[in-house]
């Protein structure tokens, strides 16, 4: 479906502007539990839909670039892709049906095979968007390489909605490995770390190291020669319908985050450096070859948050019942950049007010 | 015209003369306080060497040099021109091509030359944390003995320093599989202009709260100053070959780029070179290119030793269905490396059969190049000017060199007019004025051409988000919209050479 609606996306901005009212992004709405909850806010927010605004601009396979309305549902744009055999490379949940590229962009979350060919901000090349003053901007472009002005477009990746509401996306696309393969083995935690820390510093073709239910999962990307020995050199089984289960891990459709004995305690995510080990009381899931770490815990959001930064990384509260602030605090002068940049992009605090951190 | 003219005479004036409370000999005596004697250059003798970047058409010698040795003296020095008002620009190993690191008459060059440990390898995060004047390479080379290596490969490496590969988000040759500086760095510590210590990323893969490491990597120096980097590294690849492949026709090199991607295969470099080129190169670096050929294409693949021996195989088909006229595949690492010696040393071959050149920077959609190259070739004729081309055709990054000499009069002015041509081509094809080398001095007037008052606008609220005085680097990467407008003014009149009073070369 294709659907031009920039200037009525425009003409609300606008107004919202002239009201001083403030609005909520809304695509799918997949992401709503996503960021701080929106209790404080709803009351005063107005919801502005992004679906209206969908279809693919161009997309010429050879040139590895597709753009798109921010509306598109991600779906539709992985099924064009697939046609061609291509694929968004960081492979980004949806947690629904009807999300779309603007959100995947906006929350900038990335799916197993990310510390292997990258994250949604690394393939974004440019974005066209509406900033708090009514203003339509365009950032970057279809080219790979393009260092003329700020990386604005990258800024707006994982800012959730709060610098502007995204028009339209440039994306590089990588095609879809030749082969693909899976093997499993059973061992305890340490083992598997072990284990991840020494493959992720081969040249092996890997896609993915993830640790769940005692089980290390072992994906394998790349031209059939390649995957074939590089399993030869790995070992362990080779799982059937591996796309199933790399799916419900990154859908969280999983048993590890539908098992009601965790499912009523927050869900916390930690992204950690590779060689960090995290010592949780509670069963975690283990991604991203050691660096991302899952875990259902209803211990004081402090300790957890300490438990990550002592390792050099960070924890947000991913989904929790409770209206605690879901990203680590910023330090002095780094919330007062943020809060800086906040006011130039958009001055009257009218998007997404609160979804990042409360004040900005 | 003539008004418009003067205007921006004045502009410019201002521009580089921004107003200042301090005077040199107050300002030297605080220096003093902070910085060793020998860290402050201050004599005409001693300032001389830093007139220019790798751009040396352009050059100004700079007010003071300082040379801080810690990164509370760069807090100091930047405190203290805080306080004074007084302009810095930033420096490495100045290698740039764009004129980012030209100095002011009434700043303080900082060079960051003293910061060149390694602080540390981690070979289990895959990552390295060095100071800014680290080289590129000297980088690869410490990590090498894990099996690692770091991958942005400037064809400067072994001079250029990883602070201002940040600075100008510095790609090299094998960009189209491994990203440029902004996919492998993780974390960095700035100073900003008010002398505060901030870390921007972490050692994990996600940060809390807005990607400020993307809007540092390649923000050329205007928003803080680079102290620490933290970079990404990966294992050496088992197995790595390139195809030198030869073409009698530009297009037919061109349409084989394109062929190789759908075919689903994202070689680790995919460079071409045309005719003058590759005569260049061979003469300079004896890589056994073919001097006949129209365009060479290197296709290089990387990999597992099964990965790279089923591509290669791969990719030599495809290449002779595309009419390639001959292929050489390396079979060692030697050939392997002698082979790039001539992409990597097309600019000093290029620098010895011309008394000067120009490098351009422009990225265009890969599939504009045949059009692009023929609209070259035209102008290359109508500005009577010889041009070789040398193109990353993997990532559409163009890197025209036109051949002048600066002696003969006219020469330079037509040269850089028709650089502007290509730059504008550039923008029209859908790209961009530049890809790898940043805007510095030289394009900030194509800035005017690739970007409205709006994105502008947004580019300087970004700046004063950081340094709302403007003292990082004034007059660089962001156009005023003045400039913009008594631009956009002139090229209405006569289309000709934009500010000819301007020092340009």
């Amino acid at each position: 479906m294709q659907a031009n609606r920039t200037q009525e996306l425009q003409d609300r901005v606008r107004a919202a502007v002239n009201d001083r009212q403030m609005l909520k992004i809304v695509g799918g709405n997949s992401k709503h539990f996503y960021g701080n909850p929106d209790a404080v806010n709803s009351n005063r927010s107005e919801i502005i839909e992004t679906r209206i605004h969908q279809g693919v601009i161009t997309y010429e396979p050879t040139e590895l670039v597709i753009t798109v309305r921010a509306g598109t549902p991600l779906k539709d744009i992985e099924l064009l892709l697939k046609d061609n055999n291509q694929m968004l490379p960081f492979e980004p949940p949806h947690y629904g049906e009807h999300a779309t590229i603007g959100g995947v962009v906006a929350s900038g979350l990335s799916g197993p095979r990310r510390p292997f060919t990258g994250s949604v901000r690394d393939f974004v090349l440019g974005i066209k968007m509406i900033n708090g003053k009514g203003e339509v901007l365009s950032f970057g472009g279809q080219v790979m390489k393009n260092v003329a002005g700020y990386d604005v477009s990258r800024l707006m990746v994982g800012a959730l909605g709060t610098l502007g509401l995204l028009l339209e996306i440039s994306i590089k696309v990588l095609p879809l490995p030749q082969a693909e393969i899976t093997q499993r083995m059973s061992m305890s935690q340490q083992e598997a770390l072990d284990t991840m820390h020494r493959l992720f510093q081969t040249p092996l073709p890997l896609s993915a190291l993830s640790y769940v239910d005692r089980q290390l999962y072992i994906r394998l990307s790349g031209a059939h020669s390649a995957v074939t020995s590089a399993k030869n050199r790995i070992g362990g089984d080779t799982m059937v319908h591996a796309e199933n289960f790399w799916q419900q891990l990154n859908e969280q459709t999983h048993p590890f985050f539908t098992d009601q004995e965790h499912v009523q305690k927050p869900l916390w995510r930690l992204s950690v450096p590779f060689c960090a080990e995290i010592d949780t009381e509670e069963k975690s899931y283990i991604d991203w070859a050691g660096a991302l770490y899952w875990l259902h815990s209803d211990r004081d959001a402090k300790e957890i948050q300490q438990l990550a930064s002592n390792a050099g990384g960070s924890a947000s509260l991913y989904k929790a019942e409770n209206n605690d602030e879901r990203f680590m605090p910023l330090h002095s002068k780094m919330k007062q950049l943020h809060l800086n940049l906040k006011m130039k992009f958009d001055p009257y605090g009218i998007f997404n007010f609160g979804r990042l951190y409360s004040d900005l | 015209m003539m008004q418009a003219e003067f205007l921006s005479v004045l502009l410019y004036h201002c521009l580089m003369t921004t107003a200042t409370k301090a005077n040199r000999k107050n300002l030297l005596a605080y220096l003093h306080q902070v910085l060793p004697k020998s860290n402050i250059l201050h004599t005409p003798e001693q300032t001389l060497p830093y007139e220019s970047d790798g751009l040396t058409a352009y050059h100004q010698k700079p007010w003071l040099v300082v040379l801080p040795e810690t990164t509370e003296q760069v807090q100091q020095v930047l405190a203290l021109c805080y306080h004074e008002g007084v302009p810095v620009v930033a420096r490495g190993a100045g290698t740039g091509l764009s004129g980012g690191a030209l100095p002011l008459a009434n700043g303080v060059l900082l060079s960051l030359a003293k910061f060149n440990r390694i602080l540390d390898i981690n070979p289990s995060n895959r990552s390295a944390t060095v100071e800014p004047g680290v080289r590129n390479l000297a980088i690869s080379e410490a990590v090498a003995e894990f099996g690692l290596y770091y991958a942005p490969d400037p064809s400067s490496q072994i001079a250029c320093t990883i602070g201002g590969n940040v600075a100008e988000n510095s790609g090299g040759v094998h960009c189209l599989k491994y990203g440029l500086t902004v996919h492998n760095i993780l974390q960095l510590k700035i100073i900003t202009i008010e002398g505060e210590a901030v870390t921007i990323g972490s050692h994990a893969l996600d940060t809390p709260g807005y990607d400020l490491l993307a809007l540092m990597t390649g923000s050329e120096g205007m928003l803080g100053v680079i102290v620490e980097v933290t970079v990404k590294l990966l294992p050496k690849p088992e197995q790595a070959q390139v195809i030198l492949a030869a073409f009698d026709d530009v297009v037919k090199a061109g349409e084989a780029v394109g062929a190789i991607i759908a075919q689903g295969i994202i070689p680790a470099g995919l460079e071409m070179m045309d005719n003058p080129a590759i005569r260049a190169a061979e003469c300079y670096a004896h890589a056994g290119y073919p001097i006949e050929a129209e365009a060479i294409l290197l296709c290089e693949l990387d990999g597992t030793h099964e990965e790279v021996t089923e591509q290669i195989r791969q990719v030599e088909i495809l290449l002779k269905q595309k009419g390639a006229t001959s292929l050489r595949t390396s079979q060692t690492d030697d050939e392997r490396l002698q082979i790039w010696q001539g992409r990597k040393s097309a600019f000093p071959a290029v620098g010895r059969i011309s008394p000067d050149y120009y490098c351009m920077d422009g990225t265009i959609p890969r599939y504009q190049l045949p059009y692009i190259l023929k609209r070259i070739s035209e102008l290359a004729k109508e500005y009577d000017l010889l041009v070789a081309n040398v193109f990353h055709a993997g990532d559409g990054n163009l890197h025209p060199l036109i051949l002048y000499d600066a002696n003969v009069p006219g020469e330079l002015k037509r040269t850089e007019a028709f650089g502007g041509k290509i730059l504008d081509l550039c923008v029209q094809a859908g790209g961009s004025i530049t890809g790898e080398h940043g805007v510095g001095r030289e394009k900030i007037d194509h800035m005017c051409v690739q970007f409205k008052s709006l994105e502008l606008q947004t580019f300087h609220d970004i700046k004063d988000a950081f340094d709302p005085h403007r003292l990082l680097n004034p007059g660089k990467a962001v156009p005023s919209l003045h400039r913009c407008a008594e631009l956009g003014g002139m090229h209405v009149h006569d289309g000709q050479l934009s500010h000819p009073e301007l020092e340009r070369f």
